[in-house]
């Protein structure tokens, strides 16, 4: 498929163009982040929503729950899985589908399972342009399943609106031990697996941490659910409205789309950067580089020759 | 960065085990694909959505219950429907030698039996995705 044909069958929403155009920005090359450009002015609409927590809450059973919750809403709903790539063979097993089958059945819905490759903060790299097509596709809802790691999963309050915190009773998640991180970062805490033994000791305990460390307008609500039999999803479902309402009255919603914008900046920075790094016009300054670095010489300086050097080469080249 | 090869690992009917797909899920992933998986029970419908909606090069089929005939047929019939007819079928489990024909008939790109060693399907996965 080329661009053109691409970029059309995104935007009427068609299912084998956002499958396709979504392998364009995961491997990273450039005909992925001109489609992400190309993309980006018709993005902004939807809603999109975090969900991280600690391995085993049941974020897949929850996504999975509040899709179903959605579409009797009657809204789309485009969902990315993140699961983490072994940093040793790059391979990845990817089983967040698993646990969506019921809700994923549905026209209205489209699901797709990335791998982390290498990237820290619980999202991939590609995430980003991720999100930007489903949204481009016209999803009202995006969901985002995190890297289920425990702490540092903070990648996705930079991208999404409303970030869901999910904990469960008795996974050895002491709620002492859920670093102040975990809890900034939460719009809305699920403690799901309400059904077990625990919950409401853990809800007792997040509402006292949670009183010293919010004291914004909005108070993060804290719904107890049973995701496998989908309750307490309609009361998250009106918490995450009433999150939204929140942030269009208060003038963030837009703001999010200028921070939506710098990261589309700094991504493609960091692109240039890494072409830099690799661009074989440029080996021998590298090494020459290298080796002053190693005599004590500030690697700024050879930085700033190497990016010189390139924009030469590039302008030169074209 | 480049295109990692993605392999959907799938069990549809009714059989109730599916030890031989995680083993295969797990070699490939240590052979640096990335597997989806999606669990026991799958209808032929959910698993040409699944493959449609991964991207997947490859979608590794395992049947142990013996209903091969009936279910091959309509995954290779709804993967043309929906253009899909390109992809690198593999198939895996209890496959009688009398029946391989047939199946590589329906679209089948190879049959692998019980006692395949897994280093075999990696290798046929490397050599023929992408040759389609
Ligand atoms: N008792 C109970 N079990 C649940 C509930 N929700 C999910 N589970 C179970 O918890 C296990 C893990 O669920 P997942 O949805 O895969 O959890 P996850 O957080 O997505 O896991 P990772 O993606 O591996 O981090 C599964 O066996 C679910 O069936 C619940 O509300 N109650
Ligand atoms: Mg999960």
């Amino acid at each position: 498929m080329d661009m053109e044909t691409l970029y059309r069958g995104i935007r009427e929403g068609r299912r084998r163009a956002v499958a396709r155009g979504l392998s364009w920005i995961d491997e990273g090359q450039a005909r992925g982040n001109d489609l992400v450009g190309r993309l980006f002015p018709h993005a902004g609409n939807a809603h999109v929503i975090g969900i991280t927590g600690a391995p085993g809450v049941g974020k897949s059973t929850l996504v999975n729950a509040l899709t179903l919750q959605l579409r009797r809403n009657h809204q789309s709903v485009g969902i990315l899985a993140v699961d983490p790539s072994s940093p040793f063979t790059g391979g990845a097993i990817l089983g967040d589908r698993i646990r969506m089958q019921d809700s994923v059945d549905d026209g209205g819905v489209y699901m797709r399972s990335l791998a982390s490759r290498g990237h820290v903060g619980g999202l991939s790299r590609a995430t980003f342009g991720a999100m930007t097509l489903l949204d481009a596709a016209g999803f009202d809802v995006v969901l985002i399943e995190t890297v289920g790691a425990g702490q540092a999963e903070v990648d996705v309050m930079r991208f999404a609106q409303t970030v869901l915190v999910v904990l469960a009773p008795g996974l050895g998640d002491d709620i002492q031990a859920i670093k102040a991180g975990i809890l900034e970062i939460g719009n809305i805490f699920v403690v799901n697996k309400g059904d077990r033994e625990g919950s409401d000791r853990t809800i007792r305990s997040l509402r006292s941490m949670l009183g010293l460390a919010h004291p914004q307008a909005w108070v993060p609500p804290i719904i107890k659910t049973s995701a496998d039999r989908g309750e307490g999803v309609e009361e998250l479902a009106q918490a995450i409205a009433g999150h939204r309402t929140y942030l269009v009255e208060h003038a963030i919603w837009g703001q999010m789309r200028e921070h939506q914008a710098e990261n589309l900046l700094e991504q493609a920075l960091q692109d240039i950067a890494a072409d830099i790094a690799k661009d074989r016009r440029l080996q021998d300054t590298w090494q020459k580089s290298v080796s002053q670095i190693r005599e004590g010489q500030p690697a700024p300086h050879f930085a700033r020759e190497l990016m010189a050097q390139w924009l030469k080469a590039t302008a030169e080249g074209e | 960065m480049n295109r990692m090869i993605r392999v959907l690992v799938a069990k549809p009917g009714l059989d109730g085990h599916d030890r031989g797909a995680k083993v295969i899920a797990r070699a490939l992933r240590d052979a640096g694909m990335e597997v989806i998986y999606t669990g026991l029970h799958q209808t032929p419908e959910q698993i040409v959505d699944a493959a449609l909606s991964e991207d997947v090069d490859v979608l590794a089929i395992s049947i142990l219950s013996g209903a091969h005939p009936t279910l091959v047929p309509r995954i290779m019939e709804l993967l043309r429907g929906n253009e899909l007819e390109d992809m690198l079928v593999l198939l895996g489990g209890i496959i009688p030698e009398e029946d391989v024909p047939a199946m590589m008939d329906a679209g089948v790109r190879q049959v692998f039996g019980p006692g395949t060693d897994t280093q075999d399907i990696v290798e046929y996965i490397r050599q023929n995705k992408g040759m389609q």
